[in-house]
């Protein structure tokens, strides 16, 4: 193992994480809810009378951050998804499918779950992380 | 809370997620790959995002613990299930698998749609339907795998 310090970024990514860990705590205290992106937008999938316009409001939000955060940030240029477009979709089908039959993703379970000490988390964070190092592990070193 | 107070509120911690996303670098599905490949140049900035979520995350769910109403009165839901099976492992691990080859989990990818990536439209719109395949099968599948 060899850290990359060029592309390593301490501060940012811990200031974003705080805003994440903020953004958690309204979610608890206003709305009675653990925050997990694939949670809330998983009951999309089945729309209920009275469970979806929350939901919905919650997508337009993260939809339009980078409207807020191409201010400062040139968005663009720093997102760069290096794979083909029939990886993209195994990789969509097995995130959606994977992190609703696990209870959530790396919101729901790697920060929330972490943060209330659930053990069920731990484990599906162990899992998911494993399953990612091993994955990229195979597609960058071994195929 | 009014329900049209609690639409905008839910926006804007939308808004507020995925800012942070967006400035944790999280938002580029390369920096995951990086993080994921620890036999390559490995950059380990994910787990300062997780750290600085997981603090923050300690004390306010330490102090909503304490209560059983959220600030406006409505009722604080804890998730019920603390059960620890192998739907759950199985999952995470399918979850795990796309993560590692996409770059993408959910937050980051409704992020980068929001700023236009076809890529990230693909992505999100698979995952919807990877979503609505749990909905029609999943029960089933719990069923037969015990």
């Amino acid at each position: 193992m060899q850290i990359d310090w060029t592309a390593f970024t301490p501060i940012p990514a811990l200031l974003g994480g705080v805003i994440l860990g903020l953004a958690a705590a309204l979610y608890i205290h206003l709305h009675g809810r653990l925050l997990g992106v694939s949670g809330i937008v998983g009951g999309l999938t089945k729309p209920q009378a009275g469970d979806w316009a929350w939901r919905l409001s919650f997508v337009v939000g993260l939809l339009s951050s980078p409207l807020l955060g191409g201010l400062f940030f040139d968005l663009h240029s720093v997102l760069i998804i290096d794979a083909g477009w029939g990886a993209l979709i195994l990789a969509g089908l097995l995130v959606g499918f994977g992190a609703s039959y696990g209870s959530g993703c790396t919101s729901g379970h790697g920060i929330c779950g972490l943060a209330r000490l659930s053990a069920r988390s731990l484990v599906a964070t162990i899992a998911f992380m494993g399953a990612g190092f091993f994955t990229v592990f195979l597609l960058r070193h071994v195929f | 809370m009014k329900h049209s107070f609690g639409l905008l509120s839910q926006f804007a911690i939308g808004l507020i997620f995925g800012l942070g996303l967006i400035i944790s670098g999280m938002t580029n599905p390369q920096k995951i790959i990086h993080f994921l490949d620890l036999a390559g140049n490995w950059d380990p900035s994910l787990i300062f995002v997780m750290l600085g979520g997981i603090l923050v995350g300690l004390a306010s769910f330490y102090l909503a613990s304490k209560r059983t109403e959220t600030w406006f009165g409505g009722l604080i839901q804890w998730p019920k299930s603390s059960q620890i099976d192998r739907h759950l492992i199985i999952g995470s691990l399918l979850f795990g698998v796309g993560w590692g080859i996409a770059g993408f989990c959910p937050g980051p990818a409704i992020v980068a749609l929001g700023s236009g990536h076809e890529k990230a439209f693909v992505f999100t719109l698979m995952m919807l339907v990877g979503m609505l395949i749990y909905q029609w099968f999943g029960n089933d599948l719990k069923n037969r795998l015990h």
